[in-house]
């Protein structure tokens, strides 16, 4: 019985064990893939993003000469297909013919028609597709400019950093909303590209603050003065040095960032500053179907299904990013483990 | 410290110079707001066209029509200040006074509710981490975050309202009903109190039964339609109070500051008769505000002067349960509106409502306005509520988890405090300091009001009022709305940074 193993018995040391010999990338992939309700959020978020992208198809170009790839669902949000049952209800059926008679099926049109007609099941996907396209946009724009921005901002200081830091406050005054439904009134006509665009150029501020105050600390650290001694440029230090030990803030944030855009963006369309019409967004089915709820429950139902769906997954995503990054995280010693550790203690 | 101040108020108002005229322009290049009247067909279009571009100085470019509006405000050319004319030709300036208290109104309420049950919440999850409770009211926190409020506010609006109005034509409550949210409520109170598997089975037991017994007798006796609590309940309920403030603030075993509390709890059915003939016709606001006031300092001079050695924490503990039990009378009080309310030719046997702020026609003394102020308050309140609850349960439990890992409070547990004391004198103020800066955010954004749920709703305060400006491109409408959330994002964010350096000695504004 030696001093090694008894630290080995003992619950702290659980953890230490566990990620010897391990490089930071991996050890921070493990307790990802350790928290269950962020993978299990991936998944869903994954099979969420397959899904809408294959069945919807692509609808691409301006609304001039629109260029439109095909998905595996047979109607088109801009179809007009005529309207099935008393008003259209959805002939998705997930119960069993067990339990209430009817078999299970997808039907013509699986989660209804609206009071036009239209299938509301390509309308969702449709609307679906564009949160998803915002949300990733809006994500890599503010994640390229807020990192880049922090980083110049937080690592040559001086007026630079004043000059920065001045207009991010700028930005920052003015509530999410009233800017975005600025920015949206302008944009939301050519696009929810160009919307996306528009509403990352004006996102970045927040993590540009976080990812200057990580600079702030890291710059001062021996390992930059070493990079520095070694003859390394200013970029080289900024990217290869600093950066990658600022990159778990930069991560987290952007998902955070990225469930928020989903919720601007249907805001946005829900108050009619964002996607207009012909096109739609989930936001904008809600606002034209919120007073039928008493006829047409469905029409309100799904399109709000999804923009939670979505912005829960990413939420836990985000969250277990957090747990993953965090060094100061301790696992949860489950009885499992003190099982374990005890007898391994006993064995020694 | 008052140079910095000056500094800051110095940065802060170029901040606001930029921001003001960014959004200005912005607006200003988005959309004609004459549109309407240019397609008019009004034989006296022609003149009201030119009118309006004379008015609004559309005929200048913005960049120079900012500076112009600017001098404006200031009142800088002479006149008084003014905020310009909305499209219509009204003063901006009157319009946003009528919004600005219906806007305050609406959030304020959401505000302090949210920050008091959120912190609770949080406090109570971090306590248990890792326990069934925590790990339910993380996910429900993630969820209700994830929620959009427009989406919220119409389900809100059918269940809460429209199906609950239906069912208080004949308010019985189903016994499948009755003991589904009995099970429900016991299972979340043994959640809080915690304990092993045997004592969370004998709470779940104990507390469903009083559940039950509750709804049984709100059922049956109608209590939804002619609701009261009466001198019995609310001496009962003062008791409760006095044990639960005191276990919380000195522990029960301060036998000093028990009595204290319990005498307080025991005047309350004597307040409650002396103050049933003053809550009449004549009562109004400023006397309430006279009578919170005058119930507190009553709570805080009788703790202190019966205090002994632990003086302060008594005068708190009193000023505490003697505002919860007026508190009490009051609630009783407004519950006796009910009645009237309810049967008032205005409300159609429906009390809940789902859009405005008020019914105009309704005349009454204080109570009735109260009564119809709560009953268009519900659901937005609500709408605001579960969001930002959801938050500062986040933040006020990770900021309690950090807390409880410092050495200070090792220290404070190996000298033998008892862990009531830990927690509410060590660890639970200090696990607020961060939380100011959020605080004063949320309080930046009353003044703005709620973009979303005012218009969901159909409230006519600030956020209705930027939604209908910007989409009839209505310049100066739109700008006294940035410009009123901007000043008051600024101005919070100073005082909370001076807050924060107030309560946390460690950061220094000044350097």
């Amino acid at each position: 019985m030696n001093l090694d193993n008894e630290a080995k018995g003992s619950e702290d040391s659980l953890e230490q064990r566990e990620t010897a010999g391990l490089s930071q990338g991996q050890i921070v992939l493990r307790r990802f893939v350790r928290h269950r309700a962020a993978m299990i959020s991936l998944f869903v978020l994954v099979f969420i993003i397959l899904f809408v992208f294959t069945a919807g198809g692509l609808a691409l170009g301006n609304t001039e000469n629109p260029i439109r790839i095909m998905g595996w669902w047979q109607w088109d949000f801009t179809d007009l297909p005529p309207l099935q049952g008393v008003m259209g209800e959805p002939t998705l059926d997930i119960i069993p013919e067990f339990i209430d008679g009817t078999g299970m099926q997808i039907g013509e049109h699986p989660f209804g028609q609206d009071s036009i007609g239209q299938d509301y099941f390509s309308l969702v996907i449709r609307g679906a597709q564009q949160s998803i396209t915002v949300m990733f946009i809006i994500g890599a724009v503010a994640a390229f400019l807020g990192t880049v921005m922090g980083a110049i901002s937080g690592f040559f200081g001086k007026w630079i950093d004043q000059l920065i830091m001045r207009f991010v406050d700028l930005i920052i005054t003015i509530p999410t909303l009233i800017i975005g439904a600025v920015i949206g009134i302008q944009i939301g006509n050519l696009g929810v590209f160009f919307l996306a665009l528009f509403l990352g150029l004006v996102s970045w501020t927040g993590l540009s603050r976080l990812v200057r105050g990580e600079f702030l600390t890291l710059r001062e650290r021996e390992f930059v003065d070493a990079a520095r001694v070694a003859g390394a440029s200013n970029l080289r230090i900024i990217f290869k040095h600093i950066l990658p030990n600022a990159i778990g803030v930069v991560i987290v944030s952007v998902t955070l960032l990225m469930s928020g855009a989903i919720l601007l963006e249907t805001a946005l369309s829900y108050l009619g500053f964002g996607v207009v019409a012909p096109d739609t967004s989930l936001g904008a089915l809600i606002s034209a179907n919120q007073d039928a709820f008493t006829v047409y429950p469905w029409l309100f139902w799904w399109p709000g299904l999804f923009i939670v769906t979505i912005a829960l997954c990413i939420n836990f995503i985000g969250d277990g990013l957090r747990d993953a990054f965090d060094p100061r995280q301790k696992r949860r010693i489950s009885r499992k483990d003190r099982t374990e550790a005890r007898a391994l203690k006993k064995q020694s | 410290m008052i140079q910095y101040i000056l500094r800051r108020v110095g940065a802060l108002l170029l901040v606001l110079l930029g921001s003001t005229f960014l959004i200005y322009n912005l607006t200003a290049i988005s959309g004609d707001p004459l549109e309407d009247l240019r397609i008019s067909t009004e034989p006296n279009a022609a003149f009201l066209l030119q009118k309006a571009i004379e008015d609004l100085q559309l005929d200048v470019p913005p960049p120079v029509r900012y500076f112009n509006w600017l001098i404006g405000i200031l009142g800088l050319g002479g006149a008084a200040p003014t905020m310009g004319l909305t499209v219509e030709g009204s003063e901006v300036l009157d319009i946003i006074g009528l919004a600005i208290p219906i806007s305050i109104r609406l959030v304020i309420i959401a505000t302090i509710l949210s920050i008091v049950i959120g912190i609770s919440i949080g406090i109570i999850s971090a306590l248990r981490q890792y326990s069934r409770f925590d790990y339910s009211i993380t996910f429900i926190a993630f969820l209700f975050f994830s929620l959009p409020i427009f989406w919220v506010a119409v389900l809100l609006k059918q269940f809460a309202a429209i199906e609950f109005n239906n069912f208080l034509y004949d308010p019985v409550i189903s016994t499948n009903w009755m003991i589904g949210l009995a099970f429900v409520g016991a299972f979340i109170f043994a959640g809080i109190v915690g304990g092993g598997r045997k004592r969370f089975l004998i709470t779940i037991a104990a507390a469903f039964a009083l559940n039950f017994a509750t709804l049984y007798y709100i059922s049956a006796t109608g209590w939804l339609i002619t609701p009261s609590l009466g001198p019995l309940l609310i001496t009962v309920m003062a008791l409760g109070i006095a044990f639960g403030i005191t276990h919380l603030s000195t522990g029960i075993a301060n036998r000093r500051v028990l009595y204290i509390s319990l005498g307080l709890a025991a005047l309350t059915p004597v307040f409650y008769f002396v103050l049933q003939p003053m809550f009449n016709e004549a009562f109004d606001g400023s006397m309430m505000l006279l009578l919170a006031l005058g119930t507190i300092a009553v709570g805080f001079i009788v703790g202190y002067i019966f205090g002994g050695d632990d003086r302060s924490a008594a005068g708190r503990t009193g000023m505490i349960v003697a505002f919860l039990c007026a508190g009490l009378i009051t609630l009783d009080r407004f519950m006796q509106s009910w009645d009237e309310y309810y049967n008032n030719e205005w409300i159609f046997g429906r009390p809940i409502a789902t859009v405005g702020d008020s019914i105009p026609e309704i005349e009454g003394d204080y109570w009735m306005t109260g009564v119809d102020a709560f009953t268009h308050l519900l659901l937005p309140t609500a709408a605001l509520m579960l969001i930002s609850v959801a938050g500062y349960v986040r933040y006020s439990r990770a900021s309690l988890l950090e807390v409880l890992n410092q050495d200070y409070i090792r220290t404070a547990r190996a000298k033998g405090l008892t862990e009531r004391t830990v927690i509410m004198r060590h660890a639970f103020r200090n696990s607020l300091i961060p939380l100011t800066t959020i605080m004063a955010f949320d309080f930046a954004g009353l003044l703005g009001g709620a973009i979303i749920t005012e218009q969901v709703f159909a409230w006519r305060g600030m956020g209705t009022l930027f939604n209908t400006g910007l989409a009839k491109f209505d310049l100066n409408l739109v700008m006294s709305v940035v410009l009123i959330t901007s000043v008051s994002a600024l101005v919070f964010n100073l005082i909370a940074d001076l807050v924060y350096s107030a309560l946390d000695p460690r950061i220094r504004v000044t350097k």
